[in-house]
């Protein structure tokens, strides 16, 4: 993880227009392949930008550096904010990742992450509850190797019903993993209906305490200077002291930032139509100049 | 040319579940680096216990958490170790069935899982039994599937895979295997079958502790009947020596295949395939488990009542050429 400055608001507004940009193209890259989770996507961008953008080493372009921090997506149906974080940092062009997407076996990209046709992956997941089990031997690995790097695994909520990351939440407390860090996409809505009536999971803080984590929370995390503040605190990858891992509870908005979308478990998945990503993109930009106003 | 067996030794028993993990204690001491991870059942009085003692920072348990333990070890492999993950055969590939598909296989990654008690072994009942193993591994991409014939080949499987690149799963027995192999002065090579015993009238393949019974029922086979049985041991059944196959069956005409699991989806699945894509219209007969849950008794009693001992296969394979 990169020494950064403290978070300031000249950081937060570059941080905030990578967001737009992001937003935009995974609005773009959804409408073009014509599928996609994009309540989830959307959700998780600013947490990923910030760490992408500023918090973890890594480099898009040699993508297995050996010291890079690692991001496993345990939430892989959600592969196009990455896809696009890739594409902004200069990986890919949006043509390429729209003409390479589930194309047989030409594949580049699919709607689940592959880590084999895309390098910049660092898992291939899709099927839930796979990822934390995966950072928590990612880590006693960095540990054994006494590696400078850091795990971050991002879960979402509707996730944690599946029992394995129950298992991995207890190996990660029991090995007291100091340098992973689950970030818990918690946007509230899971496929069919609100993760409170589906299966409720709070209080979530209480129950990742007990099981051994030093648990923060994000009261808005599609707040970028909240991330940031939160993202800061967070200490220098240890691998061999033995300390409480860290779980951020992100609490999020599915959908955020597209009006029709915001809050909505219809747009959990699926594809979008010519009309509602052309309101979408308007509704973005008009957004984003609304928010620039703001600064003056 | 077959091998040096134990064919007219007395039997011999030996545990891969010990030997195995001496094996890597041995690497260990060597300098070879790897990961080991481990579930509540390694005893620290057994190999794995003293492997673990003398190299903690290297070895993991998971307790009783058999899908984390598979997801872990992945991740140990992504960050560019060789893992060995010793777990409970039944729990292994029932339980973490999904990781073993999807955290091993599909990333594709250096994991050696280790599925002790394969078969009946464990004792039990069937909620130990290990009989859909080798179904669910047939069926997924990428995954080398190996059932060494005895301790001394498994010892041969364990070194060999340091260097083999990409997912295996190791199967054993829970206690002691019967040796097969007279000495180890014989060539192991993934995915090449061994020829354990000549013969012209019929072919039996098999794989782990049924390769021995099999030695043993060819014998009373020659004894009492005058049968010439030719013996394949199949130590790989993924992917499968579908040349030593057809050669094999090509020579005797007749095929019998004996294992310790389901006769469905298992080895004699795999060789039924194999033969009637080529054309083979011989005799053939798959001995393993029933498709029942197995009556309960101790190991031995359970393969005799199913005819898995050499006595049952002997009179399988006679019924067969006789019929």
């Amino acid at each position: 993880m990169k020494t950064v400055a403290p978070i300031d608001q000249q950081e937060v507004r570059r941080l905030e227009e990578i967001c737009y940009r992001v937003r935009k193209g995974i609005l773009t890259l959804v409408y073009n392949i014509g599928m996609g989770h994009l309540g989830g996507e959307m959700s998780m961008v600013e947490t990923a930008v910030a760490l992408y953008y500023r918090y973890m080493n890594f480099d898009v372009l040699d993508p297995h550096k050996p010291d890079r921090d690692r991001f496993i997506l345990s939430k892989g149906h959600c592969s196009e904010t990455l896809y696009t974080i890739f594409s902004d940092l200069g990986a890919y062009s949006m043509q390429y990742m729209i003409d390479n997407f589930e194309c047989l076996d030409k594949s580049k990209f699919g709607m689940h992450t592959n880590r084999k046709y895309c390098p910049q992956v660092e898992v291939s997941a899709g099927s839930l509850g796979h990822g934390l089990p995966i950072a928590v031997g990612m880590a006693l690995a960095g540990r054994k190797q006494k590696a400078p790097w850091r795990v971050f695994v991002m879960t979402g909520d509707g996730e944690l019903d599946e029992g394995t990351n129950w298992e991995a939440l207890m190996s990660g407390g029991h090995y007291q993993l100091g340098n992973l860090t689950l970030l818990v996409d918690k946007n509230r809505l899971q496929m069919t209906g609100p993760t409170a009536q589906v299966m409720n999971h709070d209080p979530l803080d209480k129950k990742l305490e007990a099981f051994g984590w030093d648990v923060r929370v994000i009261e808005d995390a599609n707040d970028m200077m909240q991330v940031c503040r939160a993202l800061d605190a967070v200490p220098q990858a240890d691998p061999v002291t033995r300390k409480k891992p860290i779980a951020i509870i992100c609490n999020t908005e599915k959908g955020h930032g597209v009006d029709f979308m915001a809050g909505n478990v219809k747009w959990h998945g699926g594809g979008l139509g010519k009309e509602d990503y052309e309101h979408a993109i308007d509704y973005v930009e008009s957004q984003w100049e609304r928010r620039k106003e703001s600064w003056r | 040319m077959a091998v040096k067996s134990t064919f007219d030794f007395d039997q011999m028993l030996s545990s891969a579940r010990e030997a195995y993990a001496e094996e890597l204690l041995r690497m260990a001491d060597e300098g070879l680096d790897f990961t080991f991870t481990y579930s509540d059942n390694v005893a620290p009085s057994s190999s794995a216990g003293k492997l673990v003692a003398k190299y903690p920072d290297r070895c993991f348990n998971f307790g009783i958490a058999e899908p984390d333990q598979v997801g872990a070890s992945c991740g140990m492999a992504l960050a560019g170790e060789i893992v060995y993950a010793q777990v409970m055969g039944p729990f292994l590939s029932l339980r973490s069935a999904d990781q073993i598909h999807t955290d091993i296989a599909y990333n594709d990654v250096n994991v050696r899982l280790i599925g002790t008690h394969a078969g009946v072994t464990a004792g039990g009942g069937p909620t130990h039994n290990c009989i859909a193993d080798l179904a669910l591994y047939r069926a997924i991409p990428n995954l080398t599937v190996v059932v060494p014939a005895d301790a001394a080949q498994c010892c041969k499987a364990i070194r060999q895979s340091y260097s083999f690149q990409g997912p295996m799963v190791i199967r054993i027995d829970r206690a002691g295997m019967p040796a097969v192999y007279a000495d180890s002065d014989y060539d192991f090579t993934f995915g090449k079958a061994i020829q354990v015993l000549e013969g012209t009238d019929v072919t039996i393949i098999s794989a782990g502790s049924p390769v021995y019974w099999s030695m043993m029922a060819a014998k009373k086979l020659q004894e009492q009947h005058g049968i010439s049985v030719q013996l394949l041991d199949m130590h790989t059944i993924k992917p499968l020596d579908t040349a030593a196959i057809l050669k094999v069956a090509g020579e005797t005409g007749n095929v019998v295949t004996v294992e310790e699991h389901s006769i469905n989806g298992g080895l004699g699945s795999a060789v039924a395939e194999c033969l009637l894509e080529n054309g083979f219209s011989g005799r053939f007969k798959r001995i393993g488990l029933p498709d029942e849950f197995a009556v309960l008794g101790e190991t031995d009693a359970v393969y005799r009542y199913y005819g898995l001992d050499p006595e049952g296969i002997a009179n399988t394979v006679f019924e067969l050429l006789t019929k």
